[in-house]
C-alpha cells in the first residue's frame, strides 16, 4: 500500500507532464509552470533537510571522531560565519564581510580546484594513452596529432591543422552523435520504466 | 545647379525624417509629408492570421514585397507595422522587419511587467487592427496598407511535434510490447556488457579489503534522468553491500538527492535483510556546490581510503577530478554519464566506463529482472529503426528526393 | 625496477611538478614562439590590410569577461590593425556583461593611437535580443541604436552621419563566446550578404569551420593559437603570444610523458592488466 500511491502520483504526474507536451495552450502552460514551482518549493524546504543533516554528520565527527575532528570544527565554523555574516540585507552589497569572503576566499580557493584539472590531464594522459592494443594504439596516435597543433612545427602545423580540422569534424562528430541518440533512447526508456512503475528500486519499501 | 540644390534638399529632408521616425518609435505614426516627393509604394497582399501551435496570444502578420524594393534609387529596405485594438482607433507602431523578411509574429502573453501594462500583450480572442508601411533608404515611407484585423485562437495540439508525437506513441507501443513478451516468460538474448561484471567484482574487492564503497550521483539535480539512473544503480549496489555487510558513502551535493538516495539505499537494506546496518549518516549532504564538492568527496577518498569508487550520474568538469584522485587513492573505479564531454576523461582515469545509454541499462542488467529487460529490448529495436531510417534518408538524399528528412522535420516555433 | 619500468610508473608528483615548472617558467623568461598562420587567419587579416583610410569596419564585441582571457587579444590586435589604417570602427557589446568591457578595451586603444570617439570610433552599446538587433541594424544603424553607448544621438555624431547601414561597412568581424555568432552568420550575412569573419573560442571553434567552407564566413580567429596568430600578423602584441609559450611548453610536457611511459611499456616487454 504505501507504494501503491506513490507509483499511481509517479505514473499521473508522467503521463501529465508528457501530453502536455504537445498542448500549446494557455491551461497547459499553467500545468508547466505550476509543476515547476512545485518543484523548487520542494527543492527550498529540502535545503534546511540538508543543512541539519550537514550539521549532524559534522558535529558526530567532530563528538566522535579524532582524525576527522579538526575538519569537522573548520566546517562548522565556516558555515556559522558564512551565515551570520549574510543574514542582513546589507551583506549582499560589495564590500560587505560576506561579499569579502565569497570574492576573496571562495573565488580563489574554487579556482584553484579548477586549475588542478590541467595537472589531473597530464598523469591521466601519461596513463591512458599507452599503445596497449589496437584500439589504444589508434587513441594514442590521434590525442598526439590532435595535441601537436598546439606546438609550432613550421609546414608540419599547416597540415597538421587540416587532419585536426578533420578528426573533430568527421569520426569525433559521428562518435559523438551516435552516443548521443542512444542516450536519448535510453532517457526515454527509462523515463517510461518509471512511470509505467517497472523500475521501482528508488521508492522507498511496500 | 538648382536642381542639384533642390535634389540636396530632398535628401536631407528625408534624411532627417529617417531619424525622426527612428527617435518617436513608440509614438503614433505621423507620416513625414516632406518626402512624399519619393514616396514609396506599400507592402502588397497583406495578411493577419492566427499564429499556429501557441497559446493563443499570438498573431502572425504576412505580405508581399513593396515594387519599390527594386527601383533604382532610394529603395525600399524595410517595412513597418502598426497595431490597434480598434479599426479606426490610434495606430503604435510595434515593429520593423527588414527587406527579406515579409512576415511578423506579433503579440506577447505577458500582461503586465509589474505595474506597467505590456504594450506586447495579446488577449485571447479580442480582435487586433493592423496597417503596414514601407520606408527607404533616405527615411521616407508610404502611405498606410488599409487596416485588417484578426483575432488569436488557442491552440490545443501542436501540429508541429507530430512526427515527434508519433515516434514517442510507437516506441511506447514497442516497450509496452516486449514487457507484454518478457512476462508471458519467454527469455529475451541482451548482449553481455563490460561493465556490469566489473560491478560485482568490485564490490567483492571491497569486501576482501574491508573498506567502504563511495557511491558518486554527480552534479546534477534529483530530476535528471542520468541522475535517476544512478539511483537505480545504487540500489542494486547498496543491496549487495548489505549482504557482504560493508558501508556505502554517498555524498550528495542536493538535499533532494539526498532524501532519495537515502530512501533507495534504505530499502535496500531491508530487503536485503539487514535494516540494522543502515546508517543515514553515510549518506550526507555535503554542499551545492561544484568545486567545494569535489574538496569534500577527494577528501573522503583519502580518509576513508575506499577500496570502490562508483560514479553515476551527470558530471561536468569534476569527472577527471574526482576520478584521478581516486587513481591515487589506489581504489578501482567505475563510472558511467551521458555527458559526451566528460566520458573521455572517465575513460582514461577509470577501469570501467558505461558509456551514455550503458548507464541507463545497467540497472536491468544487475537486477536481471526480466521485466526490466523489456524496456531494453524495445530500445534495441527502435535504435535499429533509426539506423534504418538513417541509412535509407542518406540514400534518398543523394538522390534529390526528401520524402524521409521531411518526415523528421519538427517545427517548434 | 628496472629503468623501463620506471619510465612506466612515474610517481605523478614528477609529472606535477615538471608541469608546473613549464607553466611557472615562461612565465618569468617570457620568449616568444614561432607561431604558423593559418589561412583562415590570415584571410581576415589580408581584409582588413585592404581597407583604405576612412572606410568602416563593423567589430562586434560580444562577449562576456569571462572569455576575456581568449577574445581580448584578438580584439586589440584588430582595433590596432585598423586604427593604424585610419579605418572608422562600428562596435557593439550583445552580450549583456560585455559592454563595460568593450568600453573599456576601445578607451585604452584610442588613448594609444590618439584616435577620438565619435570621429574615428563609435561605440553602440549593448540592446537585448541579439536576433532582432543585428537584422535591425541591417536597415538602419540610427533606428536600431538612436544613441549610442553614451547617450550621444547617432545623427549627431560625425562620423555616423554618412552611413545608414551594413551596406556602407566594407564587412562585419564578430568576436564572440556564445550563440551571437550563429546570428551574425544567419542574418548580417545570410540575409544581407555582407562579409562576415568571426573570433570565437577555443572550444566552440570546431562548431564553426563548417561555416568557413560554405563560405558564409570568410576568416576564423579561434582561441588563444588564433589570437595569437592575428598578433603575429599584425605585429601588436599583448597575451595572445605571451601564452602561447605556456600553452607550447605544457603541450611538450605532457607530449613527452606520453613517450616516456610508451618506450617504457614497450622495452619492459610486459603485458601489464587491468586492475580487474
Amino acid at each position: 500500500m504505501k507504494r501503491t500511491l506513490p507509483l499511481f502520483l509517479v505514473f499521473t504526474s508522467g503521463m501529465i507532464m508528457l501530453l502536455q507536451h504537445f498542448v500549446p495552450s494557455e491551461e497547459s502552460e499553467f500545468i508547466y509552470k505550476y509543476a515547476n514551482d512545485w518543484l523548487i518549493t520542494v527543492g527550498v524546504y529540502a535545503i534546511m533537510l540538508g543543512i541539519w543533516s550537514l550539521i549532524r554528520v559534522t558535529v558526530a565527527k567532530a563528538r566522535y571522531e579524532s582524525g576527522e575532528r579538526f575538519y569537522a570544527i573548520v566546517t562548522l565554523f565556516g558555515m556559522a560565519i558564512m551565515i551570520f555574516s549574510g543574514i542582513t540585507v546589507e551583506s549582499q552589497r560589495a564590500g560587505s564581510l560576506f561579499m569579502n569572503i565569497f570574492a576573496y576566499v571562495l573565488i580563489p580557493i574554487q579556482a584553484t580546484i579548477f586549475s588542478l584539472l590541467a595537472f589531473y590531464v597530464a598523469s591521466a594522459a601519461y596513463r591512458a594513452f599507452r599503445a596497449r592494443s589496437v584500439l589504444a594504439t589508434l587513441l594514442l596516435i590521434t590525442a598526439f596529432v590532435v595535441m601537436l597543433r598546439m606546438i609550432p612545427l613550421g609546414p608540419v602545423s599547416v597540415w597538421n591543422q587540416y587532419l585536426v580540422g578533420w578528426i573533430l569534424s568527421v569520426p569525433n562528430l559521428a562518435a559523438k552523435r551516435a552516443i548521443i541518440m542512444g542516450v536519448g533512447l535510453g532517457m526515454i526508456a527509462t523515463s517510461m520504466k518509471i512511470i509505467l512503475g517497472i523500475e521501482r528500486s528508488y521508492l522507498g519499501s511496500d | 545647379m538648382n536642381r542639384l540644390k533642390l535634389i540636396l534638399l530632398i535628401l536631407m529632408l528625408a534624411l532627417w525624417s529617417g531619424i525622426f521616425i527612428g527617435r518617436v518609435s513608440a509614438q503614433e505614426a505621423s507620416p513625414p509629408d516632406s518626402a512624399s516627393a519619393v514616396k514609396p509604394a506599400p507592402p502588397i497582399n497583406v495578411t493577419v492570421v492566427d499564429n499556429p501551435n501557441d497559446n493563443g496570444h499570438f498573431l502572425l502578420i504576412k505580405w508581399d514585397p513593396s515594387p519599390d524594393e527594386k527601383r533604382s534609387t532610394d529603395k525600399v529596405i524595410g517595412y513597418e507595422i502598426y497595431r490597434s485594438d480598434k479599426k479606426d482607433g490610434k495606430y503604435k507602431k510595434i515593429g520593423i522587419t527588414a527587406v527579406g523578411i515579409y512576415e511578423y509574429k506579433d503579440g506577447s502573453d505577458i500582461e503586465m511587467y509589474g505595474e506597467n501594462p505590456n504594450p506586447r500583450y495579446i488577449s485571447i480572442g479580442s480582435i487586433y487592427y493592423y496597417k503596414l508601411r514601407s520606408i527607404t533608404e533616405s527615411g521616407a515611407t508610404s502611405d498606410f496598407t488599409s487596416p485588417l484585423g484578426a483575432a488569436p485562437k488557442e491552440n490545443w495540439f501542436h501540429t508541429g511535434k507530430t512526427s515527434y508525437f508519433i515516434a514517442i506513441l510507437l516506441y511506447f507501443a514497442i516497450v509496452l510490447y516486449y514487457i507484454k513478451v518478457a512476462k508471458s516468460g519467454k527469455k529475451l538474448y541482451i548482449r553481455p556488457l563490460g561493465g556490469i561484471e566489473a560491478i560485482d567484482n568490485a564490490i567483492g574487492r571491497a569486501t576482501e579489503m574491508g573498506r567502504p564503497i563511495l557511491f558518486v550521483l554527480g552534479t546534477g539535480t534529483a530530476s535528471d534522468i542520468a541522475t535517476i539512473a544512478g539511483y537505480t544503480i545504487l540500489a542494486r549496489v547498496a543491496r549487495k553491500t548489505a549482504e557482504y555487510q560493508i558501508p556505502v558513502l554517498v555524498p550528495v551535493n542536493d538535499p533532494v538527492m539526498m532524501s532519495v538516495a537515502q530512501e533507495t539505499v534504505r530499502t535496500a537494506y531491508i530487503e536485503a535483510g539487514r535494516p540494522d546496518l543502515y546508517d543515514e549518516k553515510n549518506i550526507p549532504f555535503v554542499t551545492a556546490m561544484q568545486f567545494p564538492y569535489v574538496a569534500a568527496v577527494t577528501g573522503m577518498m583519502i580518509r576513508e581510503k575506499t577500496a570502490t569508487n562508483f560514479y553515476m550520474g551527470l558530471f561536468y568538469a569534476e569527472s577527471l577530478l574526482l576520478a584521478e584522485t581516486g587513481t591515487m587513492t589506489g581504489a578501482i573505479q567505475i563510472s558511467g554519464t551521458d555527458q559526451t564531454a566528460q566520458l573521455p576523461f572517465f575513460i582514461a582515469a577509470t577501469d570501467f566506463t558505461l558509456i551514455g545509454e550503458e548507464l541507463y541499462a545497467a540497472s536491468a542488467y544487475l537486477s536481471g529482472e526480466p521485466l526490466l529487460m523489456g524496456p531494453l529490448k524495445a530500445q534495441d529495436f527502435m535504435k535499429a529503426i533509426l539506423i534504418i531510417l538513417i541509412i535509407s534518408g542518406v540514400i534518398s538524399l543523394s538522390f534529390g528526393w526528401n520524402i524521409i528528412a521531411d518526415i523528421f522535420k519538427v517545427n517548434i516555433t | 625496477m628496472t629503468l623501463y619500468e620506471k619510465m612506466m610508473n612515474l610517481d605523478r608528483r614528477w609529472i606535477y611538478l615538471i608541469l608546473g615548472l613549464a607553466v611557472i617558467i615562461p612565465a618569468i623568461i617570457p620568449f616568444t614562439v614561432p607561431v604558423a598562420v593559418t589561412p583562415e587567419v590570415k584571410s581576415i587579416y589580408n581584409f582588413v590590410e585592404s581597407l583604405k583610410p576612412g572606410d568602416y569596419l563593423f567589430l562586434g564585441i560580444d562577449y562576456d569577461p569571462s572569455s576575456m582571457a581568449e577574445l581580448n587579444p584578438m580584439a586589440k590586435a584588430i582595433i590596432a590593425q585598423c586604427f593604424r589604417k585610419d579605418v572608422k570602427i562600428i562596435v557593439t557589446a550583445l552580450s549583456q556583461n560585455g559592454p563595460g568591457m568593450a568600453e573599456q578595451i576601445l578607451n585604452e586603444m584610442a588613448s594609444q593611437f590618439g584616435k577620438r570617439n565619435h570621429e574615428d570610433y563609435c561605440f553602440l552599446g549593448y540592446k537585448p535580443y541579439p536576433g532582432i538587433v543585428i537584422l535591425n541594424m541591417g536597415v538602419s544603424f540610427k533606428l536600431t541604436f538612436p544613441n549610442d553607448y553614451y547617450g550621444v544621438p547617432l545623427d549627431s555624431i560625425p562620423m555616423m552621419t554618412k552611413i545608414t547601414n551594413y551596406r556602407d561597412c566594407k564587412g562585419i568581424i564578430d568576436l564572440c563566446a556564445g550563440s551571437v555568432a550563429d546570428m551574425w552568420i544567419g542574418f548580417a550575412n545570410g540575409r544581407y550578404g555582407v562579409p562576415l569573419a568571426i573570433g570565437v573560442t577555443g572550444v566552440m571553434a570546431a562548431d564553426y569551420y563548417p561555416y568557413l567552407q560554405s563560405k558564409q564566413i570568410f576568416g576564423i580567429i579561434s582561441g588563444m593559437k588564433g589570437a595569437a596568430e592575428y598578433e603575429t600578423l599584425t605585429g601588436y602584441k599583448t597575451t595572445g603570444i605571451k601564452s602561447m609559450a605556456y600553452q607550447t611548453t605544457s603541450h611538450i610536457i605532457i607530449l613527452l610523458f606520453i613517450i616516456i611511459s610508451n618506450i617504457g611499456f614497450f622495452l619492459s616487454g610486459k603485458k601489464e592488466k587491468k586492475k580487474i
